[in-house]
């Protein structure tokens, strides 16, 4: 008998947590880390959490521009950060404070960049500059981990974006491209169920976003994007299979804690206790129960992080906001290599213009 | 060589293909195919790996190709018609214009978006429009036309040495339309500066794109004694090349294949007046397409200037 109609594929999605809520590690899932490098982790979620906060804050006191917190969000950034090397891509949203900290970026930059000041941005190249437009950069992490293949150089991309994002065109046809052409590159969805006011559900009908990466030809994986181990774990495998050609979509479940940005009060479509369901998952504290189960955690050793960042933090800010803003003929300096002249005379306008006002 | 303007192209493709490992050609069909207008033949066997056939998806060949670019290499991308740049037009707007500013100059976007454009080739919907005012309204892109074979080869290889993004619009009526002398050898235009193509005294008649043809026909039926100047880049614009002639001749009409309303040639007229209205004899008339969506071919003839409405333009302007 010939069979017509059979189930010609079938698929599944995998889930990784390593710690659970109360810190409890899985030790057949331990990533090998030692004491000291997961401790590098931690102090760079702690100055994540911490630095977002003062961020906020001086958003409030009108000391810089618009900001978008990342609370909740930093197992989901400083964990995929981590787990690349130096020559490694990222390509970041206006959401990724944390993954900037973790790559190195210059600390007193990082505050001007949020004073709306470009000239931050120098000596930065394997960082991308925050990119606004949802979901358009996926296509230019395809592009950069596609350009390391071509050269043999083995260098990955991971690529940044949120929930809402995986509803924008761009971001499916670089999940295309990259199936299609086997393109290094680690597409790292922070499914933090919010775009702006719009919950998760919405988006989509898919159960996880993970699955869409089956449609495409290549690895989803669905990680608890609040276990700092498993985000980093999650990564390296991704990291793995990207030098063998093979991208991966990683969807980290985690929570914006805080508004979309600071122009926005997210206490108009969310309730407290929507929030405060997220409390016990905390990424940080996690980790911090943790330590205390390894026997690595003393008050100590918490206060002198805390106070560790506290001081990076005020300097960083201290230095940042001196920063006198750029003299307003740099706006036609970095539009083409050479100033065209129409630039050149309309500099002269705006430098007329200066004149009459002194 | 006397060629027609696909093979000059081609034959730029070719030689920077040859110079420069990091230039990449990619688009739909553009590979073992060639490309539906054939400007990219023999380069899939030519330069393997590098000629490559991309899924059919615009946005993705301009923002994955903005990739590229930011890690070394030198995409020239082909979107198979200029109606179709808009599904990449977020790309192109807000990334390809912006990289080089958003990034304080660190990171720059050497790279082209090739696209044939303009009408008179009885085509489908979408497949005939003059797009290069969007473009140069992006602000940090160039934008280039060429006029013919000659032109087409020096202006594209100049627009691949470019450090900047390029828009690259090349007219497919006059793709096969006629044959020019085109050097073998590796030449560059320089972008931002108009072609002085004739010599006059009473007129000056500004183009670009396949309606210098246009106005060449045109004077040849009716002569006049004009300068005509081809644009060949939109952006930067070459006001000045313009302002010395109209300097001399005191009258001007802009031959432009676009629609009128917010138009580049609206532009030019526009900076014609704010910048030597005392030379002028007579207002600056606009010799365009109508203000409609491009009309289904059985009508393009009727859409697209013609010999008719410049000469009409040209008595309008010399009868002041």
């Amino acid at each position: 008998m010939v069979l017509i109609r059979k189930v010609i594929k079938t698929f599944g999605v995998e889930y990784l947590q390593i710690l659970d809520e109360e810190g409890t590690i899985d030790e057949s899932l331990r990533p090998d880390l030692t004491e000291d490098r997961i401790k590098e982790i931690y102090h760079l979620m702690v100055l994540a959490r911490m630095f977002d906060e003062k961020l906020f804050k001086l958003q409030r006191m009108g000391k810089i521009g618009t900001y978008a917190p990342i609370k909740g969000q930093e197992a989901a950034q400083i964990g995929t950060a981590f787990a690349i090397s130096k020559d490694d891509w990222t390509v970041p949203t206006f959401r990724e404070f944390g993954v900037y900290l973790a790559r190195g970026a210059d600390r007193v930059k990082l505050v001007q960049v949020w004073n709306g000041d470009t000239r931050a941005f120098h000596g930065d190249a394997k960082n991308l500059p925050v990119a606004i437009p949802v979901g358009s950069q996926a296509l230019h992490g395809v592009g950069i981990a596609w350009a390391s293949k071509m050269r043999g150089e083995n260098k990955v991309a991971l690529t940044y974006f949120g929930d809402g994002a995986t509803s924008e065109g761009d971001v499916l046809e670089a999940f295309n491209f990259a199936g299609a052409f086997g393109i290094p590159v680690i597409f790292v969805c922070q499914d933090n169920q919010w775009a702006i006011s719009t919950p998760r559900k919405v988006q989509t009908a898919a159960e996880t976003i993970a699955q869409k990466a089956i449609a495409f030809g290549f690895k989803g994986l669905q990680v608890d994007g609040n276990d700092v181990l498993a985000v980093y774990a999650a990564t390296k495998e991704a990291v793995e299979r990207a030098r063998k050609g093979e991208p991966t979509l990683l969807e980290l479940l985690t929570y914006r804690m805080s508004d979309h940005t600071t122009s926005d009060d997210a206490s108009k479509y969310r309730t407290e206790a929507d929030v405060h369901a997220w409390d016990s998952k905390d990424p940080v504290l996690r980790l911090e129960k943790f330590f205390r189960k390894q026997g690595w955690w003393t008050d100590d050793y918490g206060a002198w992080v805390r106070s560790e960042c506290e001081k990076e933090i005020n300097d960083a800010v201290e230095k940042g906001l001196a920063i006198p803003p750029p003299p307003p003929e740099d706006m036609f300096s970095h539009i083409f290599a050479e100033m065209i002249p129409d630039h050149k005379r309309q500099l002269e306008e705006l430098k007329a213009e200066l004149g009459d006002a002194q | 060589m006397k060629m027609h303007m696909v093979a000059a192209l081609n034959q730029a493709l070719d030689q920077a293909m040859a110079k420069d490992k990091s230039v990449l050609v990619m688009g739909e069909d553009v590979g073992v195919d060639g490309g539906v207008f054939r400007v990219t033949e023999g380069l899939y066997q030519k330069y393997p790996g590098r000629s490559i056939d991309t899924p059919l998806a615009e946005s993705a060949i301009v923002g994955v190709a903005v990739g590229l670019a930011l890690n070394g290499m030198k995409p020239i991308c082909e979107i198979q018609f200029s109606g179709f740049t808009y599904q990449a037009f977020g790309q192109i707007k807000q990334h390809l214009a912006r990289f080089r500013q958003r990034s304080d100059g660190c990171m720059t976007l050497p790279m082209i978006v090739r696209a044939p454009c303009a009408g008179g080739i009885r085509a489908l919907e979408h497949h005939s429009e003059s797009p290069e005012a969007f473009y140069v309204h992006c602000q940090g892109l160039k934008v280039v036309m060429p006029s013919g074979p000659y032109d087409a080869k020096g202006l594209l290889l100049a627009s691949i040495e470019d450090p900047d993004p390029v828009m690259f619009f090349e007219p497919k009526s006059i793709y096969r339309a006629f044959k020019e002398e085109v050097p073998e050898d590796y030449y560059t235009i320089p972008l931002g500066k108009a072609n002085l193509v004739r010599e006059g005294s009473k007129l000056t008649i500004v183009t670009w794109g396949a309606m210098l043809r246009l106005v060449q026909q045109t004077l040849e039926a009716n002569p006049m004694d004009a300068d005509v100047i081809d644009m060949r880049t939109l952006a930067p614009l070459d006001m000045e090349t313009v302002l010395t002639s109209i300097k001399k001749t005191g009258r001007a009409i802009v031959v432009s294949e676009e629609t009128r309303a917010g138009s580049m040639a609206g532009d030019i007229a526009a900076r014609i007046q704010e910048d030597a209205i005392m030379h002028l004899d007579a207002p600056v008339i606009r010799v365009t397409s109508f203000d409609i969506p491009f009309p289904q071919f059985a009508l393009e003839k009727y859409h697209l200037p013609n010999v008719k409405r410049v000469q009409a333009a040209i008595a309008k302007v010399m009868s002041y």
